[in-house]
């Protein structure tokens, strides 16, 4: 019995192509083995639209996760690109060694709640630290799924499950720690709202660092009931954008107009631009203390802010830091890397 | 009871200790006089007996020289140079009858220093020093170089040996400096000539400048073996005593892995949050192609062994320094052990079985580090090289490493795309070759060699499964592939001896005191037979040398004869076949401990025999 299903090969004629000539069917992985309706599904969906329409070589990504529910979606995505499905929560190091010795690829982190904020707690603090290149999703709906509905550290208090009492303990906010642990790339958004996600996974895949992306992402079988602060009720009640962010290839005309003091634009690594709308008009998404102050201020009084919430530039990143030649270590030839015997008698003398 | 009531040693033929306070600069003076010795040709081993401690507790350093090349570890004492008054009454008591203790005799202590079948030799170094040099920490530092110039009187160190060295450590640089270093080595050289009948009757005479030998020690070799190897990732997290090798291993970076043109690095060290971490980026790394390693100590191993699972199962080639450590638990992080044969062979849950190499000294540190990286890409896992505190922490006297610049990385099974290109469709687990081991990809590299790496159940093709015939099919072949790697992990050495009934097995540190007792039984009318093991899986020779052997000792620094326990396991040989020797006390094994140990259980299995052979007079 294989729990993996290939999807049919069949290529309508008239989808359209990318830059590199391919389609969105080409972005695809195998079939979900996922709830239906499954917030996860959505955001699977809106990731094969950002390659696609960045027009990324699938091969030159490594799509990377942890387990549980939303670590298994990798699979469900470019089916040319080499996937790494890690132990629970260690994702992050893994990404870390694979960017250390492939700068040169692009890297796709997929995580949930409790991979994220429980289990894997220390390695997303320190890969957030280390700044490494990578676009890191946390599929955040509250609960462990396949352990069969337990409240996860993200959940809220007083968030009831479907059966037993309430959540009475704090929850662990990955935005306002992630902005906490300095990182360059903050953004909330819905699994229900692909006209905020795609763009922000645009940004993300192209940012010079590690770009962190919280994804409400509502669990249909155990955390969608009258009650939970994590159902797509509550969520579409209670979300509210602030900023919204649009991706602006190199080469383009700017053709969307905004108003004087509305948007910011920050320039990306590679030459694009993301333009920062701000639909709060007291919000600044490029103050990293103001940002924090402001989503905490409107977390008590019960709103869920959304949008591309910080961005800073100028922090380096990990490559940056270490210094590392431009050629990926791990395609260095072995003459690069080995000093050769003559080095090795001289250096014998500083033995003796 | 001890095999060595030889009286005096003599000439190039004893053992000397130096109790210092930890934190007051006595290790650069020690490794002066241990220097001194190497390059006047005669065989020398230095053990740091040191505390997990920066400043104020007891360290001991022991320094044993014998002609012959018997550099193993001793317990017994000739001399010793008491410069921790804490500690005076214990040094007084550890040391042979017969031999001499140097004190500082600024502060007389006759009430503690009193026995009569000892020397003391009481020198003003504190005195000599506060008269001679400005300062706190220049007086505290210099008076260890005076307990060398005193030595050097009374052993004969040889003192321009001494001088050369100084210079050669700050040079013009730090002239100041060196001229003080002179004159405390003067100042403790020329008290003990004109107080007392120079040299000893222990004493050192020149032998043979060792050109082909060098002093170093294990991690340094380990480090520098990796540089060789061409490994561009290290990841770590600091931990006694692993630490002295990431530290060597950046510091040959800096010196030969810049890019000539940009200055940039050719490598990269990460310190990791923790073990668990530390592992992951190794693995991620080795998963694109980069040769990375981690160094660690059993601590680390216990964290790590999660992801050696996965990388045991997803076959990923990484490579794991187990530097062992007193356990278990935090144990004595600065003392020595073989506590971790069986955690590094069989880490992690359910079914797993790794390749693991035991080196004997730092050459063999440099050796098997290269192989190490070479059997984890042949075979696509985790490969433990383990070493100890001992190997790892303290300088050998090995001979100079070479290099064969034909060498090339053997990088194992590893599509490329023009294979790929010829392909219909590449599947990540298939036994092509039947040998056990499956072709992969490298990310990035071309879109068909594209594979989903998972520790989750998966059938031969890569994908997830949940089916018995399915999941069986794959871990069947890991096991024939690991089974396989017995042939390709250094072979085991075999000393034999005419008419030896007699076989001690053992491994890694172990050698130097094993081949010092069987040397020692020899001349004592006792054959036997010796092979130390250097990699697992065991071969098929391991077995035959136990089988040839009637008697069969096994020799380890554990409680719990692990090394016995892995051999049983792995070979079917009853474990009462095989008698066990053992020391885990955190220091290194002795001759006496092996001899102690083989003489009894001999004494027990011949009713009659007396523990204590024959006269001794080696």
């Amino acid at each position: 019995m294989t729990t993996s299903i290939s999807k049919p090969k069949v290529h309508h004629p008239g989808l359209p192509r990318n830059e590199i000539g391919l389609t969105r069917r080409d972005y695809e992985g195998t079939m979900s083995t996922l709830c239906a309706g499954c917030g996860h599904d959505s955001i699977t969906a809106a990731i094969i639209r950002a390659f696609w329409e960045l027009s990324i070589p699938p091969h030159k990504v490594a799509k990377l996760s942890g387990i549980g529910c939303s670590s298994k979606t990798p699979a469900y995505f470019l089916k040319e690109s080499h996937g790494f499905n890690a132990v629970h929560g260690r994702m992050p190091s893994i990404a870390t060694g694979a960017s250390a010795a492939r700068r040169d690829m692009i890297m796709i982190g997929v995580s949930g709640d409790g991979d994220s904020l429980s289990i894997g707690l220390g390695q997303f603090c320190h890969a957030i630290r280390r700044n490494v290149r990578l676009l890191y999703i946390l599929e955040n709906n509250g609960v462990y799924g396949l352990t069969k509905g337990q409240f996860s550290a993200s959940a809220d208090v007083g968030s009831k499950p479907k059966r037993g009492e309430p959540n009475r303990q704090m929850p662990i906010d990955p935005v306002l720690l992630a902005l906490n642990l300095g990182a360059t790339f903050v953004a909330r958004t819905f699994s229900g709202d692909k006209e905020q996600l795609v763009p922000i996974l645009k940004a993300g895949l192209l940012h010079n660092g590690f770009a962190f992306v919280d994804i409400i992402s509502p669990c249909v079988t155990f955390n969608d009931h009258v009650g939970s602060t994590k159902s797509y009720m509550y969520t579409r009640e209670h979300m509210r954008e602030i900023v919204h962010a649009d991706l602006v290839p190199i080469q383009s005309e700017i053709t969307v107009q905004y108003a004087e003091g509305e948007a910011t634009s920050v320039r990306m690594h590679d030459g694009s631009a993301v333009r920062l709308r701000k639909i709060a008009p007291d919000y600044d998404p490029t103050d990293r203390d103001a940002a924090y102050a402001y989503i905490r201020a409107k977390q008590e009084a019960g709103e869920v802010t959304t949008g591309l919430l910080y961005m800073g530039q100028g922090a380096p990143e990990m490559h940056e830091n270490d210094d590392t030649v431009d050629t990926p270590l791990a395609q260095l030839p072995f003459e690069a890397v080995c000093p050769g015997n003559d080095a090795l008698q001289k250096l014998m003398e500083r033995y003796r | 009871m001890s095999e060595r009531e030889n009286g005096r040693r003599g000439v190039n033929d004893f053992a000397f200790k130096i109790a210092t306070v930890n934190g007051t600069g006595s290790a650069s003076a020690n490794s002066l006089l241990m220097q001194a010795i190497f390059r006047m040709g005669i065989p020398v081993s230095g053990k740091n007996v040191f505390p997990s401690n920066i400043q104020g507790l007891p360290t001991w350093y022991e320094i044993r020289v014998n002609a012959k090349g018997h550099t193993a570890r001793t317990p017994d004492f000739d001399l010793f140079v008491a410069m921790n008054s804490n500690t005076y009454a214990q040094d007084l008591a550890a040391l042979q009858p017969g031999g001499w203790l140097i004190y500082d005799s600024t502060w007389p202590r006759p009430e503690i220093l009193k026995r009569d079948d000892v020397q003391i030799v009481g020198i003003p170094l504190a005195k000599m020093c506060n008269e001679a040099f400005e300062g706190g920490r220049e007086r505290l530092l210099m008076k260890n170089i005076a307990y060398v110039g005193a030595l050097a009187a009374l052993l004969e160190v040889d003192v321009p040996t001494i001088e050369q060295l100084l210079e050669e450590q700050f040079g013009a640089k730090k002239k100041a400096l060196m001229e003080s270093n002179y004159t405390a080595v003067r100042l403790g050289h020329d008290y003990a000539k004109e107080h007392f009948e120079c040299p000893l009757p222990i004493h050192l005479e020149m032998m043979t400048p060792p050109d082909d030998f060098i002093l170093i020690d294990g991690n340094t070799a380990a480090a520098l073996g990796c540089l060789y190897a061409g490994a561009t990732v290290g990841a770590w997290y600091p931990i006694t005593p692993a630490t002295s090798m990431m530290d060597a291993f950046r510091g040959f970076c800096q010196r030969f892995r810049k890019d000539p043109e940009t200055g940039k690095n050719r490598f990269m060290v990460v310190q990791a949050e923790d073990e668990l971490s530390a592992a992951g980026v190794v693995i991620g790394a080795a998963w694109t192609g980069a040769r990375a390693f981690t160094p660690t100590s059993g601590p680390g191993i216990s964290l790590m062994s999660e992801f050696i699972g996965l990388a045991y199962y997803a076959e990923v080639p990484s490579v794991f320094f187990d530097i062992q450590r007193t356990g278990p638990s935090t144990g004595m992080p600065t003392r020595t052990q073989q506590g971790d044969l069986m955690l590094c062979a069989y880490a992690s849950h359910g079914d797993t079985k790794h390749i693991v190499l035991f080196p004997s000294d730092p050459a063999e540190c440099f050796d098997f580090a290269v192989r190490a990286f070479d059997l984890a890409e042949r075979y696509q896992t985790p490969v433990f090289v383990l070493s100890d505190l001992d190997i790892g922490m303290n300088d050998w006297m090995v001979r100079k490493f070479a290099w064969d610049d034909a060498y090339r990385p053997d990088r194992g099974k590893v599509l490329t795309p023009e294979q790929l290109d010829a392909m219909e469709k590449f599947h990540r687990y298939l036994d092509v070759d039947g040998d056990g081991i499956a072709a992969r990809t490298l990310p990035g590299v071309h879109p068909r060699g594209a594979f989903f790496t998972r520790g989750s159940g998966h059938n031969k093709f890569g994908g997830y499964t949940e089916d018995a015939d399915e999941y069986v099919e794959v871990v069947d072949r890991i096991a024939r592939k690991i089974a396989g790697a017995a042939t390709a992990v250094p072979a085991p050495i075999v000393h034999r001896r005419d008419g030896a009934r007699i076989g001690i097995v053992s491994i890694g540190g172990c050698n130097a005191g094993v081949l010092e007792a069987t040397d020692w039984l020899a001349a004592h009318g006792i054959a036997a037979n010796y092979m130390r093991i250097r990699g697992f899986p065991f071969s098929d020779d391991v077995k035959a040398f136990i089988d040839e052997n009637e008697t069969v000792f096994v020799v380890e620094q554990n409680r719990d004869a692990q090394l016995r326990s892995l051999l049983a396991l792995e070979t079917g040989i009853p474990r009462d076949r095989m008698r066990s020797v053992r020391r885990y006390g955190g220091l290194p094994m002795s001759r006496r401990a092996v001899v102690d140990g083989i003489m009894r259980l001999l004494a027990e299995e011949t009713p009659g025999r007396t523990t204590r052979p024959v006269e001794v007079t080696a």
